[in-house]
């Protein structure tokens, strides 16, 4: 958008600062300036959301490092001395322990947002892989934070996760040995995990960048995916985009705090309250609750081997969602056969979750993997189907004449109102 | 969404089945805790009989090895003085440090001292009593019981956060004297209601009037096991009290929090409410004062 107003320093040192790093300009142009699309609801609050758990998880984390023993003798009940003698420690474990839960909740939400109002389409291809991504690395640091305690579930977790390279035909076995760092899940393996566990962290803080970069350049999608066609479609990102998240970061942040404060165990197993011991399996190993689709989908399948790459096509398929997705109308506002689709991959992947709770027995089994034939299939056939067949609504000429005729019809044959720029 | 509601129930109809097999341990009956709740706080005379009952019938075979004597007379705690504390720690003998001479002797316990465990390592427990009596310091957070759809979900809006204190008192008082008919224990096991496949080897540990009340509490199982399971869940969770009522003033500093952004959010976007048709955007500087 052009034509909106340009960075003026208003102090001497401001100024000093502009002509040698133009941090001050940057910042007004990518977070003051910036039009946001004026239709946007409070499902588009999640991006910054997530931005605040991200900081909320590195801070406690830093602080937690400095108390935590990262040895297998020593691990739990440093984490244990964190609870008990540092000062609030209860509170900053509870915190990134619950925080992690809340991270991937925030995330869930914010990739519906984006399959229900088809924020992934062009010119937003890369926006969405980085958003892939960066879901991927939570996976993968969320799972590594989830051994550090050393209870029986994260030593059991770390056990059935690595083994699940073993499937790998022909070199399986020195993968997960590798991994390991001996031949078993012991004191090397939580070693790399802590360390990786710190690392990563700061790689996500890197792909955000990206992800945040990329969003600026493409612009936001909007709820009638409708891109901004004039200044009346758009507002500055402060401060209405700043007061709407605030407003509900706040709200978030109650969820969050009850949590915490109230029920911090509810989202933990009690199994992991007891030390790891590699002679008692437990008996049910069940991942945190935000790996059960995954882990339902993989314990879908007989075989193991295919089992492991379902799990994997679940995640790396949502890279391809934006070629997988050929219809030309972004929001499922317009598209009312994918919208019904839509609720349903909803229903199945909450279904997953659920089912991936539950021992893989008798019906839970059936069930699992009718719902796991429907999560493939939405990506495979019905997606690429329905770009074709669906006959969509017509869209609003703007998001002004939508947001002026809301409740009214809207479509292309209405005319646009007085005074609005087409 | 009628696809929706197709598929949601069908799968319920599927796994209709599969819940009710589920129910062969029967849940522990949830008993009412002081320390439930948001404003929740340990009864102090409940930590202090647990405590007795965990010194005079628990610590034979289970140690408290991450609970430093200090504690006892920590807010929120029991509410020992430092003078009562540092006399409970002097009963007991810990490990001492290496003298001039290099020995190693035992010492009376100090307040820095945690207690001290029964044996010297699983091995010893085992030999004596075929068995590993697990540490109780986290027991209370350790054990649990799956409360299952759809008591899981009320479970957030209630805060039950008790199943393991509930599960534990459960347990102290659900030895039978023999195993229903049909049933056999392994050699030296004993029937428990609720343990899981209720062949548990500690034996029942708890009779009628073991234990000397001072205060006129009852002196029953039924009160031993809720003396000790409120005492393990201090032990479990030390700072609880500090927690809940931190949260407390975290959730009024929110709820305030989020009301005055909520209504600047209203006043911020009235006029794109209201003329849409008239906004541009401006820096913050430039906005019309209402």
């Amino acid at each position: 958008m052009s034509g909106h107003p340009t960075y003026q320093p208003q102090s001497a040192f401001m100024r000093w600062m502009e002509r040698r790093l133009p941090i001050g300009g940057l910042i007004y142009s990518s977070f003051v300036v910036y039009p946001t699309p004026r239709n946007l609801n409070y499902w588009w609050t999640f991006g910054g959301i997530l931005a605040f758990m991200l900081g909320v998880q590195i801070v406690t984390g830093v602080v937690l490092a400095m108390h935590y023993t990262p040895q297998v003798d020593f691990a739990f009940d440093s984490v244990e001395r964190i609870m008990r003698d540092v000062n609030y420690g209860w509170l900053l474990r509870y915190l990134h322990a619950t925080g992690a839960s809340m991270f991937f909740l925030a995330a869930y939400i914010h990739m519906f947002r984006g399959m229900y109002y088809g924020s992934y389409k062009d010119p937003r291809e890369v926006l969405w892989i980085l958003g892939v991504i960066l879901l991927l690395l939570m996976i993968i640091t969320g799972f590594m934070g989830y051994v550090l305690p050393w209870g029986q579930m994260s030593f059991w977790a770390a056990t059935v996760i690595t083994n699940l390279f073993s499937a790998i035909p022909l070199v399986g076995e020195p993968i997960v040995t590798w991994l390991w760092g001996g031949y078993a899940v012991g004191n090397p393996t939580l070693n790399r995990f802590y360390s990786l566990h710190y690392l990563l962290p700061f790689v996500i803080v890197g792909v955000v960048v990206l992800h945040i970069w990329a969003l600026h350049v493409a612009g936001q999608n909007n709820p009638t995916g409708v891109e901004p066609k004039s200044e009346e479609d758009t507002v500055a990102f402060t401060p209405y985009a700043t007061i709407k998240d605030s407003f509900l970061l706040a709200v978030f942040c109650i969820l969050f705090a009850w949590f915490v404060f109230y029920i911090p165990n509810f989202l933990l197993a009690p199994d992991n309250y007891i030390p790891a011991n590699p002679a008692v399996t437990p008996t049910h190993i069940v991942p945190e609750w935000y790996y059960l689709p995954f882990y339902a989908i993989l314990r879908a399948i007989p075989n193991k081997l295919f089992g492991v790459m379902a799990l994997g096509a679940s995640i790396l398929i949502l890279a391809f969602l934006p070629w997988l997705d050929t219809s030309k109308v972004r929001s499922a506002r317009y598209r009312p056969l994918y919208r019904q689709f839509f609720w349903v991959f909803v229903i199945v992947c909450v279904g997953l979750g659920w089912l991936g709770g539950k021992p893989p027995e008798g019906n839970y089994v059936l069930i699992a993997r009718i719902f796991t034939v429907y999560y493939f299939a939405f990506f495979l056939v019905i997606l690429p189907v329905l770009g074709k067949v669906e006959r969509t609504k017509p869209l609003p000429n703007s998001i002004s004449e939508s947001v002026l005729r809301e409740g009214k019809p809207i479509g292309a044959q209405a005319p646009p109102p007085a005074g609005a720029k087409v | 969404m009628a696809a929706a509601r197709t598929i949601l129930a069908l799968a319920v109809s599927l796994a209709a089945p599969a819940l009710a097999q589920e129910q062969e341990t029967p849940a522990p009956p949830m008993n009412k805790w002081s320390f439930a709740g948001p404003f929740g706080k340990y009864d102090r005379a409940q930590l202090q009989r647990g405590l007795k009952v965990y010194r005079e019938v628990c610590q034979v075979c289970h140690g408290l090895k991450l609970v430093a004597f200090r504690t006892l007379a920590d807010p929120g705690g029991p509410g020992f003085t430092i003078a009562q504390a540092t006399a409970i720690a002097a009963e007991y003998q810990v490990k001492g440090e290496p003298d001039d001479q290099g020995e190693v002797k035992d010492r009376p316990g100090r307040l820095a001292d945690v207690f001290p465990t029964p044996f010297p390592n699983d091995q010893a427990a085992r030999a004596r009593y075929n068995a590993v009596p697990p540490d109780l310091s986290v027991i209370a957070k350790a054990r649990g019981y799956e409360r299952g759809f759809p008591r899981w979900v009320g479970d957030i809006f209630t805060q039950y956060q008790e199943q393991g204190v509930d599960y534990l008192t459960a347990l102290l008082h659900g030895y039978r004297d023999s195993p229903p008919a049909g049933v056999t224990l392994p050699p030296g096991n004993f029937y428990n209601e609720y343990f899981p496949g209720h062949a548990i080897a500690m034996p029942p540990p708890l009779t009628d009037k073991r234990v000397d009340y001072t205060d006129g509490a009852p002196m029953t199982v039924e009160q031993y096991a809720k003396d000790i399971s409120a005492f393990l869940m201090w032990t479990a969770e030390p700072h609880l009290e500090a927690r809940k009522r931190v949260g407390m003033q975290v959730f009024i500093f929110l709820i305030v929090l989020a009301g005055l952004l909520y209504f600047t959010k209203k006043k911020v976007w009235h006029e794109v409410e209201l003329h849409p048709e008239k906004l541009k955007p401006r820096p913050p500087s430039e906005y019309p004062r209402a």
